[in-house]
């Protein structure tokens, strides 16, 4: 294909768009909303498993022993839970400094709570803090080490704690939010692609006689068939733009609002800096396929070349 | 040139357009094709562009044989074959001079080219003038020229004419015909369907007459043979 070529394919394209007025706008505007819901899903689950790593983080499983567990016993727990593949740390807090903690925790005020405890009284009992590497594993560790604590003949362990229930919440809403999103955004992408495929059906209808005469004097097919390509693409990677556009506003906004009333507290948003690339890319390749489908439907239907 | 062995065309509501056509045309001829509306003159013609394909028989085209024509060679056997019709058919948004050039940017000529090309047919077509007018502000006969000079332009072997003058008034048909002849003349062949009693007496050319799908009648330098 010649320069030439291809320039004039690209013109008589973009002239389509133009010549069909409000059903490029119609086409433009549905891509631009299913577009606009997929990239506030694909922001949305950027920012979920930014959260999640950072609770991750946060999650822990603890393990309280029973007071007056001998060391060796404590020992041989430590090993024994270290020895778990999925763990990643154990850290054994005893309760001395078990103690400390609570002190600080405690502050000022309630320094007083906890003044009168020496070594020797201490009530506290020896705990282990306990990471793993991937957070979906804290309830199965959590059931092996009290699998443990059934085996051993002492019954050394008191309480594993790791906040059952919530975390088995946060996976399972942030998997609802991404198969209704998933839903939502195939259901409408289909939609944006009859309708392109409607348009370019009327550019077609009317540039009947213009095909035709091109037919007549011997123009390759593939040579009719680009500018119904350009115009798909095009209306794709206008939605797609107007789209980008949009979410790029919207989210510098909301970013710029949470970093001053929740920035102190741990929910905060990813910078765009850090996913645009691939939220942005992905969304504008998906327009201009979604384009490009409705006008290949199109010509397969209305233009017999 | 062209040549016809046996050609049958039956469309898909069962009608035959044509039953048993054989013919030979060679390279350089004009030929008249005349007979009643609906004798199988369209499908004749329809047939050597490859507008549509023969149910039976053998057709060849400038070589190429029409009837196991690949969908992707239609193109440029089409390239070969200029057709011109009594409705023009002419983009009324584009001059005469772009109307032209068209048919040369479409199987993608070079700009050069089609700078040097488009004004020399148009001369020849004796539009030169008019070359930047819209078809709605020519006349019939000239919007039939731009339609001349356009199947012409890319120097096809053949010109296939379906009634040509059929919208024309007697005077401006006789000067597309001297146009034609002229055509003819450089070489190319011609083959025109046509009901102008007229002209096929005065201009004597090869007359072929088809009757209800089949050659009632080929004469060299023959007479239209209708009283209509």
């Amino acid at each position: 294909m010649t320069l030439n070529t291809i320039s004039r394919h690209l013109r008589e394209g973009s002239k389509s768009i133009v010549r069909n007025g409000w059903m490029s706008v119609a086409s433009i505007s549905s891509i631009v909303i299913s577009l606009f819901i997929l990239g506030v899903f694909i922001l949305l689950s950027f920012n979920l498993n930014h959260l999640m790593s950072q609770v991750d983080s946060k999650i822990t499983i603890s393990v309280y022993l029973k007071v007056g567990t001998s060391k060796e016993q404590v020992d041989l727990l430590e090993t024994d839970i270290g020895n778990m593949s999925e763990v990643s740390q154990v850290t054994l807090i005893p309760k001395a400094e078990g103690l400390k903690l609570l002190e600080k925790k405690l502050g000022d005020k309630g320094k007083d709570l906890v003044k009168g405890y020496t070594p020797e009284t201490n009530p506290l009992p020896d705990a282990f803090t306990i990471e793993v590497y991937k957070p979906e594993t804290v309830s199965m560790v959590a059931k092996k080490i009290q699998a443990l604590n059934e085996t051993n003949k002492d019954k050394p362990i008191d309480i594993v704690n790791y906040g059952q229930g919530h975390v088995e919440k946060l996976f399972k809403l942030t998997e609802m939010i991404r198969n209704f999103g998933l839903i939502l955004v195939v259901g409408l992408g289909f939609t944006a692609m009859f309708l392109i495929a409607n348009t370019i059906k009327i550019t077609i209808m009317a540039r009947q006689r213009e095909i035709s005469i091109m037919k007549m004097v011997g123009a390759t097919n593939s040579f009719i068939r680009w500018p119904f390509f350009v115009e798909g693409a095009l209306i794709g990677l206008i939605g797609s733009v107007v789209t980008i556009a949009i979410l790029f506003l919207a989210y510098n906004q909301l970013f710029a609002l949470t970093a001053d009333t929740m920035g102190i507290q741990f929910i905060d948003m990813l910078p765009l800096s850090n996913i645009w690339a691939f939220a942005f890319g992905s969304l504008m390749a998906l327009g201009i396929l979604i384009g490009v489908w409705g006008s290949t439907i199109s010509i397969r239907k209305f233009l017999k070349v | 040139m062209i040549e016809m062995q046996d050609i049958w065309k039956t469309y898909t509501n069962g009608s035959h357009a044509l039953r048993g056509v054989n013919v030979l045309i060679d390279k350089d001829e004009f030929v008249y094709l005349v007979g009643p509306s609906g004798a199988g003159k369209s499908t004749f013609m329809k047939l050597i562009y490859r507008e549509e394909v023969p149910t039976k028989g053998q057709l060849f085209v400038n070589g190429f044989n029409i009837g196991k024509l690949k969908q992707r060679k239609i193109p440029y056997v089409r390239r070969n074959i200029g057709v011109i019709f009594q409705d023009f058919r002419l983009l009324p948004k584009l001059t005469a001079y772009e109307n032209v050039a068209f048919a040369m940017e479409v199987i993608e000529a070079p700009k050069k080219v089609i700078k040097r090309r488009v004004p020399e047919v148009l001369e020849l077509v004796g539009l030169k003038q008019k070359m930047n007018c819209l078809p709605s502000q020519l006349s019939g006969g000239e919007q039939q020229r731009v339609a001349i000079a356009r199947a012409i332009v890319n120097n096809p072997a053949v010109l296939v004419a379906d009634e040509p003058t059929g919208n024309l008034d007697p005077e401006t048909s006789w000067e597309i015909m001297k146009l034609l002849e002229e055509i003819n003349y450089r070489g190319t062949t011609i083959i025109m369907a046509t009901h102008n009693k007229d002209i096929v007496n005065r201009i004597r050319r090869r007359v072929i007459a088809i009757e209800e799908g089949m050659i009632v009648r080929d004469e060299v330098r023959g007479d239209y043979g209708y009283d209509t």
